[in-house]
């Protein structure tokens, strides 16, 4: 497939917006249940409620620049029951409402505890709301993958594992930048971030490498005798029906060199796994947050390298039909 | 219920592209707009097209066959592209089984053109909108051409009549008729979308023909040689 960026930015950017908010309401909920210092509503939550809105809002603007009619994006909105694509649609700005909601309960000290359950928990507003959001995250991180894993005719897509790798993806870069954002904001939580980003990463790369390993031992369900439906073993394509480029050759070939598809694939595990951890491990007790920053950048760059060789390593079968120039 | 569809003679198919120039000049010049070209007369000629005949050579020389295969929407009976759209401007219509896309509906993200696996769909670029093979529906419904030329314009235009154009729910019509009778097939079966579209194999015509059916041994033509009879009987002449 050609790696579009408008779609490489939406994935990494909104997959890091969920993570982030999901590192802020787990830091809520582990200082409602006296495992972590209480931080401040606003500096801490609000502020980082409009940090992830911002990357949300970043990712659904590049949306945009993937379709061909924007002025009509609405529309998308209509057919939830069938496609992964319209329930993305819906659920991204349902979960960026309810973290502007988060985000402005925190800010606007709304935080009164309405009841307490079982004479222990004291439940608030921004409790109840982060449920909400936390729920939506997670079918973010769903429908955002399912469009892609749904796709049973692209092999390498069709698998649980995309699911789980946009997910966790999503999740280390969140947390990894939620350690940075704490160093700033000086709250006592930086060691926790770490903590649970180098988990995070450390399991976005199992499930990375599993998929990597298995896409490449993956088994083609049809080769161009069944595109044709001539049996033999060996068929060439001597002509495609035309000489120039078309939609078809365009969109689904990436049309570079297998020696750049495999720098790209060695680029996003240095980027995304190792370069990160190293840098958060030897960060987290200073509290360093130009070093905490400096890992997520690295490790952002790194997830746009990963979603970019998420595409290039898709072989559609209608490539089949399109082998030869001429 | 009607399924419309095309049934494609691989044998009859010579690749003369008069199914491909005519489904062109038929679809850019229909009430839809037109299937814009890019630099038509320029280096690095593109542009959109609903049928396509490409050329494969099968075997190895000088054992080679020459296959011509016209490729446009197959219109499944399963159809992929339909249920991923997000806008729902990509549909099957109840009437005919044919597939469409909602021209005023399309938001031009190229889901749809992922969930095909045979490449059947393409991006008009001056549009911005997805495109692909009606089945000419605009020709096969107006009624008020006469009924012969209610047909897909490639149909119509096939000089060799490789193409036929009919129901296959209909057991009783031509296109069913063919497929039963001649072997017709369906691309990648495999993947369930239950294309509606057939293709008829390359057909072999042989007949068995012994050496000794070649040369009869009283074969009265050849005057040079003494005729057997005059030497008896030979085993043609033996009743059985």
């Amino acid at each position: 497939m050609h790696p579009a960026f408008s779609v490489i930015f939406l994935t990494t950017l909104i997959g890091a917006g969920q993570g982030l908010f999901l590192a802020l309401y787990t830091g809520q909920v582990y200082s409602i249940a006296n495992l972590l210092d209480p931080q401040d509503s606003v500096t801490f939550y609000a502020w980082g409620s409009l940090l992830a809105l911002f990357l949300l809002a970043l990712g659904l603007l590049a949306s945009f620049f993937h379709l061909g009619h924007p002025e009509r994006a609405w529309r998308s909105a209509t057919q939830w029951r069938t496609s992964w694509l319209s329930r993305e649609v819906i659920v991204l700005p349902v979960f960026m409402f309810f973290v502007m909601l988060y985000g402005l309960f925190n800010y606007f000290g709304l935080t009164d505890v309405l009841f307490v359950v079982r004479g222990q928990l004291p439940v608030d507003s921004t409790l109840l709301i982060g449920l909400l959001a936390t729920l939506m995250a997670f079918a973010l991180y769903l429908s955002t993958a399912m469009i892609y894993a749904s796709l049973k005719f692209l092999q390498e897509w069709h698998s649980p594992l995309t699911v789980v790798n946009y997910t966790l993806l999503g999740l280390a870069s969140g947390f990894t930048l939620a350690a940075g954002f704490a160093a700033w904001t000086h709250a006592n939580l930086v060691g926790f971030y770490v903590g649970w980003a180098v988990i995070f990463t450390m399991l976005g790369m199992i499930s990375r490498f599993a998929s990597l390993y298995r896409n490449s031992r993956i088994k083609r369900l049809v080769e161009t005798s069944n595109a044709i439906g001539v049996k033999h073993n060996r068929i060439v394509q001597k002509s495609q029906g035309f000489m120039g480029g078309s939609f078809n050759t365009r969109e689904f070939f990436h049309g570079k060199s297998a020696s750049f598809v495999r720098f790209m694939r060695n680029s996003f595990i240095v980027l995304v796994f190792i370069v990160p951890v190293v840098i958060m491990i030897s960060a987290a007790n200073a509290g360093s947050f130009h070093l905490l920053i400096v890992a997520f950048v690295v490790q952002y760059l790194g997830l746009i390298a990963e979603r970019w060789y998420f595409f290039a390593d898709a072989q559609h079968p209608q490539n089949l039909y399109y082998q030869a120039n001429g | 219920m009607t399924q419309l569809a095309l049934v494609i003679d691989l044998n009859v198919c010579v690749g003369c592209h008069a199914c491909v120039t005519s489904c062109k000049q038929w679809n850019t010049s229909g009430w839809a707009g037109p299937l814009a070209d890019q630099r038509p007369y320029d280096q690095d000629p593109t542009g959109t097209f609903f049928n396509r005949v490409q050329t494969f050579e099968v075997g190895e020389y000088p054992n080679t066959e020459t296959v011509h295969f016209p490729k446009s929407c197959l219109h499944c009976e399963e159809p992929p592209c339909v249920p991923v759209c997000p806008t729902g401007a990509s549909y099957k219509r109840e009437d005919n089984g044919v597939v469409l896309v909602d021209y005023d509906k399309c938001i031009g993200c190229k889901y749809c053109s992922w969930a095909c696996p045979y490449g059947m769909r393409e991006l008009d670029e001056n549009q911005k909108v997805m495109k692909k093979c009606t089945l000419c529906i605009d020709r096969i419904t107006d009624e008020s051409l006469p009924e012969r030329e209610r047909k897909p314009s490639c149909v119509l235009s096939c000089p060799t009549d490789a193409r036929l154009f009919g129901d296959v729910h209909d057991p009783d019509s031509e296109v069913s008729v063919a497929i039963r009778e001649q072997g017709g097939y369906q691309l990648m079966p495999e993947w369930g979308t239950k294309p509606a579209n057939h293709y008829l194999p390359r057909r072999k015509a042989k007949i068995q023909i012994h050496e000794d059916e070649l040369d009869r041994a009283d074969n009265p033509l050849k005057k040079e040689a003494p005729l057997p009879a005059a030497e008896g009987e030979t085993l043609d002449d033996v009743a059985w």
